[in-house]
């Protein structure tokens, strides 16, 4: 990786209450990069997802996005920096239609991010477009899955947080959320991926960081990470 | 027949009115998630700047309904400013700092409007084009009323457009959902709120405002129409507009044929509809379930028994206040007295809150209780006072017993709403039960048995029965009782999964928690020598709350602590000023600012601090 990445994230520690989750994380995600973060149930990656969007209180470290230090920032003022939030229980929401969440997410557009209407997330996920008006509470989990995904995608980001989107989704579906997650890299976005499905991860990530009890264990190349059956076994549940 | 259907349109009117209101405060509510006390404020604000409008420019059609609106905004404008000072510091706090912190804002508006237009009630003059009336099948019913109810529904469907039609109100919507991931999606929350505060203090000046022609407007309209919006929001559903307004309708006919039943308690009526909706459908009639329930006061580092010197404090606290009278004047006597009382007040609110996390908005009914047991006994039945008295604490804890059955069904603000609901009909029975509570008069002449009439005697009983009190209250907090009960606060699933019964722990709290108020308020009845329905309103139970907040909810000592800087402070600024209320408003907001964990949370944080460094 060559010069400054997107974002780099250094020493980053958090806490939930008195349980120190997260003892100093580093991790960087370079442009037109997609980096895996795995690791086991509670190994912390939903943690540093939140850390970063700033949704959390008590945190420490340093996060720097597009080289400006973020980690003093409210999170509406991380995402409109570019910095697009998918969480793991989607909260997508339930008494608005499909058209009013995808409003709630609408920013204006971002100089060197690509710029998406709903025209274009209809075209991009298909079955979305057939249920406009329905309410988000009566979709099925994947549909909601893509709604909270096209949702995020509405403020333009630059970096997308995507915290395990493959988690309980059809064999299908998951299929499909690999085509539109390999479709946004080509659009030139950045993606930090949680996931604990290997195979998924390895179906788009160039980078994987290995997670474990808040600490990085491993960072390297994501075909080295399949290689290397040790760490997989050391750090990971197969 | 015809009698029914006025009847049935009055009803409607006072829906009209009671919908505006309330739609504010659900709308205010879905967002913050804060119970907004000074909801009624800005309704009376709205009303007095309408009549100040009315008086001026009120002679015509076009100047009287121009007036009603630049009231509506201006109360918007205020709601706004509110938000921008005090709310935004207070989103994280513990729901109790709040609503008082909002309640704070109720005391300083009361004064401010005061000294602006006189304590005196004004009538309005009527709309203009709307004097008359009209007949409806040979009744007359008010032309006036006609144009409210035909407002409701105007307004709600203007909501439900600018809900459903425009970004903002997406956006509220999506907010009032789930906030943090609107955040998360690039809304700025703090414009949001400000807007939220513009929108529904306009809605309660608007209603406000709209009074003017039909009833005088006068220093007691805050209280009286935000604990009724309270009523509707809590039934409609918190955070529900349709709820809102379905529940407005009830309520207007509850009240417009309730007084055909049952004159005389009309009002109790209201709340007892309330406390059953809420046992039936927990969250009212079109509320969702929380996604996150509202939190009681942060459970604080776990209690400990102190050790060593500190452990013989309390005692030799005692042993010196039992020698004040050796050198000390009547006039110190009697605040002391009336300092002691108020410490076992504050100390049984403590028991629920502090161990419990049950945050009552309602402990002076027992308070109120017992001290009218207590008068009906001495004067109605000429008892002596040791009966008197002990019958005090059995008729808080009776009312405690009963009217806690419903409460700790729910938790959380919910708890807190059902608390004051019960406090508000203890109110009005003594309030309209004129035969026997002497209404708004109350009971005098409650004076204490000939050897206990002196203030050193007196005292000294007082002394001796709260201090015993205090002693079993604090017993019981390390009994294995407190255990349970705290377990309960902490997390009621594990203290289920352990054996403990966890709504029977906060029924039992709930009572003894009423019968220790009961005996307080017992006393307090003989140390005034007279009771009245004020000792069971909501400022009653606020001040109780003040108390509590001022010494920390963290601490067993804190609410003996938080009485007596509340009750000097008070009996103080009295002396001094007639603004009492405007200072103890800024009091309260200060200290809610300042100290977030109370004076004596605060006071151990530095000593920790100090340790530490
Ligand atoms: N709200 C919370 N309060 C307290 N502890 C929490 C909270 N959320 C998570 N934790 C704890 O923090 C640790 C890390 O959780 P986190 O959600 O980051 O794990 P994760 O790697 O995302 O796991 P998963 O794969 O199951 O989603 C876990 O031990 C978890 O129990
Ligand atoms: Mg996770």
């Amino acid at each position: 990786m060559t010069g400054e990445p997107l974002l780099r994230v250094q020493g980053l520690q958090a806490w939930y209450g008195r349980a120190h989750i997260l003892a100093g994380v580093d991790l960087a995600v370079g442009r037109g990069e997609v980096l895996a973060l795995v690791g086991r149930n509670g190994a912390g990656k939903s943690t540093t997802m939140k850390a970063v969007m700033g949704l959390l209180d008590a945190r420490a470290g340093s996060v720097t996005f597009e080289g400006r230090d973020v980690s003093a920032l409210p999170p509406h003022r991380i995402a409109r920096l570019g910095i697009g939030y998918v969480p793991e229980d989607r909260r997508v929401f339930t008494e608005l239609t499909v058209e009013e969440n995808l409003e709630v997410g609408r920013q204006p557009p971002r100089p060197g991010a690509p710029h998406w209407t709903p025209e274009k997330l209809y075209a991009l996920f298909p079955n979305l477009a057939e249920m406009r008006g329905r309410r988000g509470g009566r979709m099925s989990g994947g549909e909601q899955q893509m709604l909270t995904l096209a949702r995020t995608l509405m403020g333009n980001p630059s970096l997308l947080l995507l915290d395990e989107p493959s988690e309980g989704l059809a064999p299908r579906i998951v299929q499909q959320m690999a085509e539109a997650l390999r479709a946004l890299k080509a659009e030139g976005l950045s993606i930090l991926l949680s996931e604990q499905n290997l195979a998924f991860a390895g179906a788009v990530a160039d980078r994987a960081s290995v997670i474990e009890k808040g600490v990085i264990r491993f960072d390297g190349p994501m075909q080295a990470l399949m290689k290397e059956e040790s760490i997989r076994r050391a750090y990971l549940a197969v | 027949m015809s009698f029914y259907l006025v009847q049935f349109l009055s009803g409607l009117a006072t829906a009209a009115t009671l919908f505006l209101v309330s739609s504010g405060l659900t709308i205010v509510f879905g967002v913050t998630r804060i119970v907004n006390f000074a909801h009624g404020s800005f309704y009376m604000l709205g009303a007095y700047i309408g009549w100040s409008l009315a008086e001026r420019i009120g002679s015509t059609p076009l100047g009287f309904w121009g007036g009603v609106l630049a009231a509506a905004l201006a109360a918007g404008v205020l709601g706004a400013v509110m938000e921008v000072l005090l709310l935004r510091r207070l989103y994280r706090s513990p729901e109790l700092f709040q609503l008082l912190a909002t309640f704070g804002v109720v005391l300083v508006v009361q004064d401010v409007a005061s000294w602006i237009w006189g304590p005196e009630d004004l009538l309005g003059r009527r709309a203009p084009g709307l004097r008359g009336s009209v007949e409806i099948l040979d009744q007359v019913f008010p032309l006036y009323d006609l144009v409210l109810i035909a407002l409701g529904p105007l307004v709600l469907a203007g909501l439900w457009l600018m809900f459903h039609r425009t970004r903002w109100g997406t956006l509220i919507r999506a907010a009032t959902q789930d906030r943090e991931m609107t955040a998360a999606l690039g809304v700025e929350p703090g414009r949001l709120f400000t807007g939220v505060l513009f929108l529904g203090s306009a809605l309660a000046g608007l209603g406000g405002a709209l009074q003017v022609p039909r009833e005088a407007i006068n220093l007691g309209m805050d209280m009286g129409i935000v604990v009724e919006a309270f009523v509707v929001v809590v039934v409609g559903g918190m955070g529900s507009l349709m709820g809102a307004f379905v529940a407005s309708l009830l309520i207007g006919q509850l009240q417009a044929f309730g007084i055909l039943v049952f004159p005389e308690i009309t009002l109790v009526l209201v709340f007892l509809f309330m406390a059953v909706v809420l046992v039936l459908r927990p969250y009212g009639l079109l509320g969702r379930a929380e996604e996150a329930p509202p939190t009681a006061a942060s459970p604080g580092p776990p209690l400990s028994a102190s050790t060593g010197i500190a452990a013989w404090a309390p005692l030799l606290l005692l042993a010196l206040l039992a020698l004040v009278p050796l050198f000390a004047g009547e006039y110190a006597l009697i605040v002391l007295t009336e300092l002691v009382i108020l410490a076992l007040f504050a100390a049984s609110l403590h028991l629920l809150i502090g161990l419990g996390g049950l945050v009552s908005f309602g402990h002076a009914a027992y308070f109120g209780l017992g001290a009218y047991g207590a008068a009906l006994l001495a004067t109605s039945w000429a008892a002596p006072m040791p009966l008197a008295l002990a019958g005090a604490p059995l008729l808080g804890g009776l009312g405690a017993l009963i009217a806690g059955w419903f409460c700790v069904r729910r938790s959380g603000l919910y708890f807190a709403m059902l608390t004051l609901a019960f406090a508000q009909i203890a109110w009005s029975v003594t309030f309209q039960w004129y035969g026997v509570t002497g209404g708004d008069n109350g009971i005098l002449g409650v004076w204490p048995d000939p050897w206990a009439s002196g203030k050193t005697a007196f005292y000294l009983l007082t002394l001796g029965l709260c201090g015993g009190a205090l002693f079993l209250l604090r017993r019981v907090a390390f009994a294995p009782f407190g255990y349970a009960l705290r377990a309960g606060r902490d997390s009621p699933l594990r203290a289920e999964a352990v054996g403990i019964d966890v709504r029977r722990t906060q029924w039992f709290a709930f009572t003894l928690a009423g019968s220790a108020a009961g005996l307080a308020g017992g006393l307090y009845a003989f140390s005034k020598g007279s009771v009245f329905p004020t000792l069971m309103s909501v400022p009653t139970s606020v001040d109780a709350l003040v108390m509590v907040l001022m010494g920390g909810v963290q601490t067993l000592a804190g609410p003996v602590v938080g009485a007596a800087l509340f009750h000097l402070l008070r009996t103080e600024i009295m002396s001094l000023t007639d603004l009492w209320r405007l200072i103890l408003g800024l009091v309260i907001i200060g200290l809610v600012l300042a100290f977030p964990k109370g004076v004596v949370g605060f006071a151990r944080d530095l000593v920790q601090r100090g340790r530490a460094a």
